[in-house]
């Protein structure tokens, strides 16, 4: 099957790997950095050889390699956060030209299409910033505790399967679902705030993802038991109430989430159960 | 069990998420490690779906014992057959499970889950949620975490990094009662203790640089566990995925399910035809795997359309455009149909490539993919022992033994999926056991749920045992644990005195520059072909990296989240599974599914029907590679031919379409 002529596979190996139709050449990265928190804020520039099909993390892993500012000054390597790098995982989020976005799919290419440009990248900033690039999202999962955000199953026993589902309501479910809890429409959101104190986060807007997660839930066959719970705890502040519908979130969400539909469908939810709530006490 | 147990799961994917709920079911602590927010796992990464055997499939012909012979033969014969019985025969039942969890599978009209053809099988049996399966089932434990983590039975550690597994005792009365671990925020390091410990801590894509694996699939967890005396069984079984999209940064799989929905794989029949690809007529295409392989066409296992793949393009200069790529043409399907089963890849090669897969071929090419070798594992076997292991199971045959759980394991024993330190399991694809020389598409999720779900309980009664009761790790002295955190503590100050604040870093000293360096020589000589001299080449090179790193210089010095720290550190132990890789190539002179040896072409069970266990030892820093015998008692080996039209005729005709 192979021809029996190792070195020229493995040359071919070696190179193996076409790198799209792009061209190598030097694009500027100006960095909002900071050494931890309290720690003052800087900004650094630097030039990086690109290579075609590149995109902001393979230009971070050089200068992780190297780095070296634009005015020859040596640095620590910038810190970042990523995972997957083909944007399911989430991690990979930052401000990237003061747009939201993951990094692992911003290619240069697109972004820096020109020589000279220049690429600036800045931490989330609703978020509390652990290093350079690098955020603290740990109030994204505290929310989903908060709704409840799972099936109350009867435990992992075989029990036999779940509800039958539509396929309209797997397709409404399955996209609900894709949600990364990558932060872009907290970000986006004028009404989100950034709280570093863990105490305020119960209190402050919890934000689109966790309200559209709440309606994930709530859709669901067994989900549903857990309804009520859900409702009342985005009945109160930082509730569904606070969002000031500028709409942001749905045009920032990578996974072209419908968010807005979410919270009204949530808040719509809210409104019916508080009334019942109020003629019924319960 | 006393209040104090508890147990630490390392590792946040599929397999220790699984492992973690069905511990904190059975109402003990869990510690979960996890390197990210295990919402962030490498998991997320699996596309193409899940596989059991179900209704309409069975009615077919098919069974759970076909889909566990299909598993066995798609391995090569290199799998634990009684592991893999089990896990065949839980198939339907871990599906039902994720259903019950919310797992948005694909339904038909009528609300049933839906199916769909994956490689090596002939039959429908995946199950699948679009194109992001593997997110979707790690979303469904995501939560079902999240909801122990409410009430306080499961405590999680996001941003720590495993260091070290502590162990007490010596030889085989070696026992882990913790682990050592590293806030990689605080940099703080410090022991846990626990009564069993389950790593479960995927792959180890990046000893190859560029793969499909997540950037934290560095195998380091693993290697640090094989460093401390865990063996580990059938390294050089490495999966080079078919069709990947090359990036800069990594390669981006293209999920097989794309031919399990219809995808072809084809090349213009003229060599050097610049045409675009709707400008070839259908006659002057050549779809090589389809004429191969009449029965499963574009659907044959992996290893043998990588190889098939590598072939046209680097051996016959077939390739598109001259290139190392080849199509994979969607484009004769409805472009709503494919956006409703395979929405999520489709917009992968969309935003990365910036064509549309539904309007134009993609261009793809092999990559590494996924580990099949791993921590040594044992188990006890069920009750199926028949009396002469069964040739080969044709669908529609009455399977020799029934589906009922504890045929292929003892349920519960406490030894399934241990390694050979007592209290030490390894899970999932850290776990060699389930794939022997090849995995079949979508039996990883499989493997890795059943993994932590059945293998859950064992850890449970483990715990609940006797040698546990005698001595829990609650109640050992300090010292047992202060000597691996000291010896971490070391490690961490020889790096950090090597900080050089000024001045460029001389490449034979840059940490990344050798772990780049170490990417490109084993793609090159340890993926899709290997010879000995190759190999041994490669081994001369990692050597030199190893010797290199010795003197490695870091670049930050940092007190708080050092990220270069945990790079350089895992650098290292990368290097030591890689050499372990190159040397088990080396040892095993034959071919054997992902293990394709030039010079040794033939498959050669007389020799190498064994597991090949890798034992290092810290004094000599030498790797002692031994074999051992598997078990076949439960199917005799065939030759693995997937019916290819040059196969000698008495050897292709276990593999004929019959659905």
């Amino acid at each position: 099957m192979v021809a029996d002529n190792t070195p020229s596979a493995d040359n071919a190996q070696e190179t193996s790997t076409p790198e799209g139709s792009g061209r190598a050449r030097k694009v500027r990265f100006r960095i909002k950095r900071c050494e931890g928190p309290g720690k003052p804020v800087y900004w650094q520039t630097f030039a990086v050889q690109t290579e075609p099909g590149a995109n902001i993390i393979s230009c971070l892993q050089k200068i992780a390699e190297h780095p070296v500012t634009v005015e020859g000054e040596r640095t620590t390597p910038v810190t970042w956060d990523s995972g997957c790098l083909e944007e399911v995982c989430g991690a990979c989020t930052m401000v990237i030209n003061g747009r939201v976005r993951q990094s692992c799919s911003a290619l240069i290419d697109r972004i820096a299409p020109n020589d000279g440009d220049e690429v600036v990248l800045e931490p989330m900033s609703k978020f509390p910033v652990i290093r350079d690039l690098w955020v603290d999202r740990q109030r994204m999962f505290e929310a989903l505790k908060k709704i409840d955000a799972w099936v109350p199953i009867d435990g992992t026993y075989s029990l036999g399967a779940g509800p039958k589902e539509s396929p309209e309501t797997q397709a409404t479910r399955y996209v609900l679902s894709t949600c990364m809890s990558c932060g872009c429409c907290l970000e986006a959101c004028p009404q989100y705030l950034k709280e570093e104190d863990p105490a305020k986060w119960d209190s402050s807007f919890i934000g689109a993802a966790a309200l559209s997660q709440a309606r994930l839930f709530n859709l669901h066959e067994t989900g549903k038991q857990g309804r009520k719970d859900r409702l009342d705890a985005l009945m109160g502040p930082g509730g569904v109430s606070e969002c000031g519908n500028a709409q942001n979130c749905v045009k920032v969400c990578p996974k072209h989430i419908p968010l807005t539909e979410s919270i009204a469908a949530i808040g719509r939810a809210v409104t019916v159960h508080s009334i019942a709530k109020w003629f019924t006490g319960k | 069990m006393s209040a104090e147990n508890r147990v630490i799961v390392v590792g946040g994917g599929l397999a220790g998420l699984a492992a973690a709920v069905r511990v904190a079911e059975a109402g003990l602590p869990v510690d979960l490690f996890s390197l990210v927010p295990v919402k962030r796992s490498h998991s997320v990464c699996a596309q193409g779906g899940i596989n059991a055997c179900n209704e309409v499939a069975r009615q077919q012909g098919y069974s759970e014992y076909q889909h566990f012979d299909e598993t066995i033969y798609g391995g090569d014969y290199l799998a634990d057959q009684h592991p893999v019985l089990e896990m065949a025969n839980w198939a339907p039942k871990v599906i039902d499970l994720l259903d019950r969890m919310g797992v948005p599978f694909n339904r038909t009209s009528e609300g049933n889950r839906d199916l769909r053809l994956f490689g090596g099988s002939l039959f429908k049996r995946t199950h699948f949620a679009g194109a992001t399966t593997g997110q979707q089932l790690l979303y469904a434990l995501d939560e079902q975490t999240r909801r122990y983590e409410a009430e306080g039975l499961v405590k999680k550690y996001e941003f720590w990094e495993f260091l070290w597994p502590v162990t007490e005792g010596e030889g085989e009365g070696r026992r882990c009662v913790g682990i050592v671990a590293q806030d990689m925020r605080t940099m703080q390091i410090r022991p846990f203790r626990a009564d069993a410990v389950v790593m479960a801590t995927g792959g180890c894509g990046l000893v190859f640089g560029k793969s499909t694996n997540s950037i934290i699939c560095n195998g380091g967890a693993a290697a640090r566990c094989y460093q401390a005396g865990a063996w580990y069984a059938n390294p050089e079984m490495i999966q080079v995925h078919p069709t990947a999209i090359p990036g800069a940064d990594k390669c981006r799989l293209m999920s097989e399910s794309a031919r399990g929905e219809g995808g072809r794989v084809w090349v213009p029949r003229k060599k050097g035809d610049r045409r675009k690809a709707d400008q070839i007529p259908e006659d002057e295409r050549w779809y090589f795997l389809e004429e191969k392989y009449p029965g499963y066409g574009n659907l044959v296992p992996r290893d043998i359309a990588t190889r098939e793949i590598f072939d046209i393009c680097v051996n016959q200069h077939m390739g598109v455009d001259g290139e190392n790529q080849v199509y994979l043409d969607l484009t004769h399907k409805d472009p709503d149909y494919l956006t409703r089963k395979l929405g999520g890849i489709m917009e992968i090669y969309e935003k990365f490539v910036g064509d549309d897969p539904r309007k134009v071929p993609m261009k793809i090419f092999p990559a590494v993919h996924y580990s099949m070798g791993g921590l040594w594992t044992t188990f006890t076997p069920g009750s199926y022992t028949p009396e002469t292991p069964v040739g080969e199971h044709k669908p529609g045959m009455v399977p020799p033994v029934d589906a009922q759980p504890g045929h292929g394991l003892a349920i519960g024993a406490p030894n399934n999926s241990m390694t050979n330190i007592d209290g030490l399991y390894a899970f999932g694809e850290v776990n060699f056991a389930y794939h022997g020389a090849t995995r079949l598409g979508a039996n990883a999720l499989l493997s890795c749920i059943f993994d932590g779900l059945f293998c859950g309980v064992s850890v449970v009664n483990f715990v609940k045992g006797d040698r546990v009761r005698e001595a829990p790790a609650e109640s050992l002295p300090s010292q047992v644990f202060d000597r691996f955190v000291e010896q971490e503590e070391a490690k961490v100050k020889k790096l950090l005195d090597s900080v050089q604040m000024r001045g460029e870093i001389a490449p034979e000293h840059n940490g990344y520059t050798i772990a780049n360096e170490l990417g490109v020589e084993m793609n090159a000589a340890c993926t899709v072909v290997k010879t000995e001299g190759r190999l041994k080449k490669c081994i001369e090179k990692v050597r030199e990296l190893r010797e290199r790193y010795s003197k490695v210089v870091m670049s930050d010095s940092a007190a708080w989240s050092n990220q270069s720290l945990s790079f350089v550190r895992a650098t290292g132990d990368m290097l030591v599974i890689a050499e372990l890789i190159a040397k088990a190539s080396l040892e095993r002179e034959e071919s054997r599914g992902s293990h394709y040896r030039l010079d040794f072409p033939e498959r050669d069970d007389d020799r190498f029907l064994k597991t090949l266990v890798g034992e290092y030892d810290p004094a000599s820093d030498e790797h002692k590679i031994s074999f051992r015998e598997i078990d076949t008692s439960l199917v005799k080996p065939r030759p693995r031919t997937y019916g290819r039209v040059d196969a000698k005729p008495q050897d292709k005709k276990e593999a004929v379409a019959q659905s």
